[in-house]
């Protein structure tokens, strides 16, 4: 940090983010300062300038159009500047880099809970690795929270029964304050955290030390458990709809409208299946949310996530029309789902 | 400052302003200002209101089936028919005719009166059918968390407006005493004109719920 | 018209017949319809308000010394800082001018009687008083701690405190706010008196009409989502329970389309201070009226556009930020354009620095940071980083208190000889001024570096790196207590000692200082009548002149 170590005054830059947000600020800081320390200086010099000599001084009338004018206008372009250059740079944070390392995060009063997607769990620490662009997927169990890392700049508030997400890429190896910026109750201020950024050799080290089943196959003793294989089986006369690449395709609903299956439509439909019914199928399906917590949500969507279609050439789409017999791969989508029934 | 028993009984200018006209003028301003505050009262709940109705246009489709359509649509026609009557009164006030003003006012609390009687029976309907949230709600079907949402709605928004109803039944009756003891002129009705603002504003209000409630169409 | 004060010599029996003398006893003032003892009445609630209010930031200040959360416990500190964004928001800034300034010098500047609804003023101090009570019921029965904003689904279904209190008591008081608006929207409609135009009103006049459309259109918004939130809380039904079908992002929709407004309540007033006492102790008519005139209502429309700004990192999207951003900057102009004719009205003029005018000069400074600071918010690409840090605190603080409780002393300060009759102490005056000044600053200002650095907001404790600048803000808001302090000794003491006072000590222009100090019950013994523009001083001083040289000769 800059500044004395007892007195740092401006954050490290550790993010690719935190440069080009810097950067405004300081053009901010510039315009802003400039126009400040004019209007004050101009203030004291005519304090000084014109302060009252005589009580019988009598001040002329003093009127200038133009200039009121020009000081509407001007400002107005000034303005114009800075909005665009702030856009700028917020798309440039918000753009979506591929090839992202997806992490899950939950927020709940008051601690900050992360899923690796090879399963690795942590609470209040984030392990990650320099120079990767990062996606969060982020729930909250309660109330509202937000995540907050400053030294990425980085700022995003986390909702309950809805997921947000925000990327970043680390650029720097160290450790870094997580701060609850939105307040959520007793221990807002508790809830904190550290990410740890690291060096890629000592990311992987971290990572086989602390391996555990992965969030996918944790979510596939859930579907089980859960008995949704009952009636997702991935059959084409099953009672509900196919969920074999089913991840990131468009959707068909009864009431007319198409939907793209995201994390937020699973999730949706897990625990407020109702809301959106597939066009062809019955609104059957009963709702999930007092079973899970926002953590075994995110197991499940991963799993569903993980389920590919061996063959691609016929579209997972329900056509409005109802489910279509898929003769290709009856047998491979049996042994998927195991042929069991419980 | 006169006396409040005066106050019943004569017309008062009072000392801030320099005659009747300005009085009255200043009155009717003052009643529109706050008509505009109420706009905005009303105009936030319809606005929450159009948010989860969009949110779940099927659900509330589905609720409003369950309105007593009927009871809606008499009361609408006594609230319109009452600012007829407040109508009716003003314009009496205004030339001077004693007969009209009284008969205005009295037929504008009678008809209001009936309206509010028809709403608390249409609300204990709701509640003998389990359509209240917050005390018994029971909803068959997929619906159930919409209709919850749009009942909610109607229990606030026209649970407001019958607030809104009983102020104004208020106001008109001590117009009426008024009247009744001969303080209205046509130079002095002032009152009377403000009051009947105000009760046109509240029928308004209720022009815009009674579609909004009762009238969703449900689509196939 | 004299400009010097009159000495307090003389018996009192001597003392002519004002609106303060007219009656005695406690009903005479419970039951007054007079605007300007209504503004008194208004003045003492206020002040405790403000006492209780300042109270809470001390012990947050206290609190924040050091890193740990060791004086009080986290609900404490939680229900301390959310007590004292509801008291200083609700029962302190929004009222302030408008109740007080605005009661007493509406109705004098326009050369009324009173104002139009005088009853219904009286009315609007007892609600203030009843939401009041409300408070005080939460503060002595344990709190509230939900911050002054309310979030849901915290204030809903998580928090464990009074909050249903505490919205009804703010309910209350927005039906206060309502009739007090409505009251000056009318009066400055229907009561001016002949010959005094729009074009020719003072700009206190203009701000406190501004602020009244805002009042009136806003509060409402306010008053409907308080009872949304209430009876959510009371009958969870799922407003705004996103697992029943409400959204919670509506909550903070609706909140902020009566908040960010409200915001510009709180300081247009002060702005239209700001403009009387820069013009009278120049003593030089305002450069570009008109613009200020627009300004004034632009302010106030723009200022209804903008209440998603608050909400850039909440889940909106990304073309709704986009319009919030740019309408945040448009409203930042009107701002601009007032600072700007402020300062150029000092040009050629004849300064004086009188203690109202250090407060003015002080809010011009203060106000004009705190506003470019908001250009920082503002900007998407950098809120995503300040936001809901120290830096929004710092922001807020330089335009509320920097600004808005600056204007509320130099008014209280300027029309004090006209209020009560008497002079306060200029010299306790200027130094209390100074005092506050630099409190303020040092208070305020180590707030921005904290926020940039990522100190959130609502902390209790905080990652020990921050501390030297708590430390800092901490003693600097020490020294500002005492600034606060200072004038409530002494004003309270020209009460009884201070110099007598004339009818226009200041040789100001305006209504309000052709009429004796204090003024009589009716304002005037006759209604005036107005034939020129406003801060007409290089005709009115020559005038006023020429008078004293004939008594003198």
């Amino acid at each position: 940090m800059a500044g004395l170590p007892d007195l740092p005054l401006f954050p490290e830059r550790a993010s690719a983010a935190a440069g080009q947000v810097d950067t405004l600020f300081f053009v901010l800081l510039g315009v802003t300062g400039t126009v400040g320390a004019l209007v004050v200086c101009v203030l004291i010099f005519f304090c000084v300038k014109y302060r009252r000599r005589s009580e019988r001084d009598v001040p002329p009338r003093v009127s200038n159009k133009l200039l009121e004018i020009g000081w509407t206008v001007a400002p107005l372009f000034v303005f114009v500047v800075l909005y665009v250059w702030g856009v700028n740079t917020y798309f440039r944070v918000l753009s979506q880099p591929r090839d992202a390392l997806e992490i899950n995060v939950v927020a709940k009063q008051w601690m900050w809970k992360f899923q690796h997607p090879e399963g690795q769990r942590e609470i209040d620490e984030l392990h990650i690795p320099v120079g990767r662009p990062v996606k969060l997927v982020m729930a909250s169990q309660d109330v509202i929270h937000s995540f907050f890392v400053p030294d990425f700049r980085l700022h995003r508030d986390v909702l309950p029964h809805r997921y947000t997400e925000i990327w970043f890429v680390p650029t720097k190896v160290g450790q870094y304050h997580l701060f609850c910026s939105q307040y959520c109750g007793t221990q807002h201020s508790g809830m904190t955290g550290t990410v740890f950024v690291m060096e890629p050799q000592d990311y992987q080290r971290w990572l086989n030390e602390s391996a555990q089943g992965s969030l996918a196959s944790r979510g596939q003793a859930l579907f089980r458990k859960l008995a949704c294989n009952t009636c997702h089986t991935g059959d084409s006369q099953a009672r509900a709809p196919m969920l074999e690449g089913l991840f990131g395709t468009p959707v068909y609903l009864q009431s007319g409208e198409t939907a793209v299956a995201d994390e937020n439509y699973l999730r949706e439909s897990i625990v407020d299946p109702r809301a959106k019914v597939v066009a062809g199928f019955q609104p059957i399906m009963p709702t999930f949310q007092n079973q899970l917590d926002e953590e075994q949500v995110l197991e499940l969507i991963a799993y569903i996530k993980s389920l590919k279609r061996e063959r691609e050439q016929i579209p997972t789409v329900s056509s409005p029309a109802g489910p279509q017999p898929s003769p290709v791969g009856d047998a491979v989508r049996q042994s998927e789902s195991g042929g069991q029934q419980k | 400052m006169a006396e409040s028993g005066a106050v019943l009984n004569r017309a008062v200018l009072e000392t801030q302003f320099a005659d009747l006209e300005q009085q009255r003028e200043t009155a009717t301003f003052g009643m529109w200002v706050f008509l505009a505050t109420e706009l905005l009262l009303f105009g936030a709940l319809f606005l929450a209101y159009t948010v989860y109705r969009y949110g779940a246009p099927e659900g509330f489709a589905d609720a409003s089936q369950h309105m007593e359509k009927v009871i809606g649509a008499v009361n609408t026609a006594v609230l319109l028919s009452s600012s007829f009557m407040v109508a009716t009164a003003v314009r009496g006030a205004q030339v001077g005719g004693r007969k009209r003003l009284l008969f205005g006012l009295a037929l504008t609390i009678v008809l209001g009166v009936v309206f509010l009687f028809f709403k608390g029976y249409e609300y204990y309907l709701h509640y003998e059918d389990h359509k209240v949230p917050g005390l018994n709600f029971e909803y068959a079907g997929q619906y159930a968390q919409a209709a919850k949402l749009f009942f909610f709605f109607y229990f606030a928004m026209t649970g407001l407006h019958a607030v809104h109803m009983l102020i104004g039944l208020g106001l008109v009756s001590v117009m009426l005493v008024r009247s009744w003891r001969g303080v209205f002129t046509e130079e002095y009705h002032a009152p009377v004109e403000v009051v009947g603002l105000y009760w046109h504003f509240v029928d308004l209000v209720w022009i815009f719920l009674f579609p909004v409630f009762y009238l969703i169409v449900k689509h196939h | 018209m004299s400009a010097e004060s009159v000495t307090n010599a003389g018996p009192v029996g001597a003392e002519p017949r004002n609106y303060l003398n007219e009656s005695y006893g406690v009903r005479s003032w419970l039951l007054t319809t007079d605007h300007k003892r209504i503004a008194l009445l208004y003045m003492v609630s206020l002040t405790l308000m403000f006492v209780i209010g300042g109270l809470m930031a001390v012990l947050m200040r206290l609190e924040l010394l050091t890193p740990q959360g060791d004086l009080f416990t986290s609900d404490t500190y939680n229900k301390l800082f959310t007590l004292h964004g509801v008291i200083m928001v609700w029962f302190f800034l929004i009222p302030s001018i408008p109740a007080v300034l605005g009661n007493f010098f509406v109705p004098l500047m326009i050369g009324a009687k009173d104002l139009a609804f005088p009853r219904l003023n009286l009315l609007s101090w007892y609600i203030y008083v009843f939401g009041a009570l409300f408070t005080f019921y939460v503060v002595v029965s344990g709190g509230v701690d939900t911050g002054w904003t309310f979030y849901t689904p915290f204030s809903t279904d998580a928090s464990q405190t009074h909050v249903v209190s505490t919205t009804l008591g703010i309910f209350i008081l927005g039906f206060s706010s309502i009739l007090t608006g409505l009251n000056f929207i009318v009066t400055i409609h229907r009561m001016r008196a002949p010959g005094l135009t729009w074009f020719r009103l003072p700009l206190f006049i203009w701000s406190i009409y501004a602020t009244s459309i805002i009042l009136v259109l806003a509060t409402p918004v306010l008053a409907a989502v308080l009872m949304l939130v209430t009876i959510e809380r009371l009958f969870h039904i799922g407003i705004f329970d996103p697992t029943m079908g409400g959204d919670p992002l509506l909550y903070q929709h609706l909140f902020w389309f009566y908040s960010h407004p409200a915001v510009y309540i709180m300081i247009l007033p002060g702005m239209g201070v700001v403009s009387e006492l820069v013009t009278c102790y120049s003593r030089k008519r305002i450069f570009g009226y008109n613009f200020v005139c627009y300004a004034t209502l632009g302010i106030a429309f723009l200022g209804f556009l903008v209440w998603g700004h608050h909400m850039f990192v909440a889940g909106i999207s990304v073309y709704a930020a986009m319009t919030f951003s740019i309408l945040s900057y448009l409203v930042a102009i009107p701002s601009a354009i007032k600072v700007f004719n402020w300062t150029a009205t000092l040009y050629k003029g004849s300064i004086s620095f009188k203690t109202p005018m250090l407060y003015a000069l002080g809010f011009i400074g203060l106000f004009t940071v705190g506003g470019l600071t908001g250009l920082f918010l503002a900007a998407l690409g950098l809120d995503i980083h300040v936001h809901d840090t120290y830096f929004v605190i710092a922001h807020f603080h330089y335009i509320m208190v920097g600004g808005m409780v600056m204007a509320y002393f130099g008014g209280l300060h300027f029309w004090w000889p006209k209020m009560t009759g008497r002079m306060y102490p200029e010299g306790w005056g200027k130094l209390a001024a100074l005092v506050v000044f630099i409190g303020f600053n040092l208070t305020f200002f180590p707030q921005f570096i904290l926020g940039y650095l990522g100190m959130p907001r609502r902390y209790h404790a905080y990652a020990p790196e921050f501390q030297v600048l708590n430390v800092m803000s901490t003693a600097g808001a020490s020294i500002l207590g005492v600034g606060y302090l200072l004038p409530l000794i002494y004003l309270l003491w020209s009460l009884r000692y201070g110099k007598r006072a004339g009818p226009n000590p200041w040789l100001a222009t305006g209504l309000e200082w052709t009429t004796p100090s204090p003024p009589p019950k009716e304002n005037f013994e006759v209604t005036p009548a107005v034939n020129e523009e406003p801060y007409n001083y290089s005709e009115f001083l020559p005038k006023v002149f020429a008078a004293e040289e004939v008594e003198v000769g």
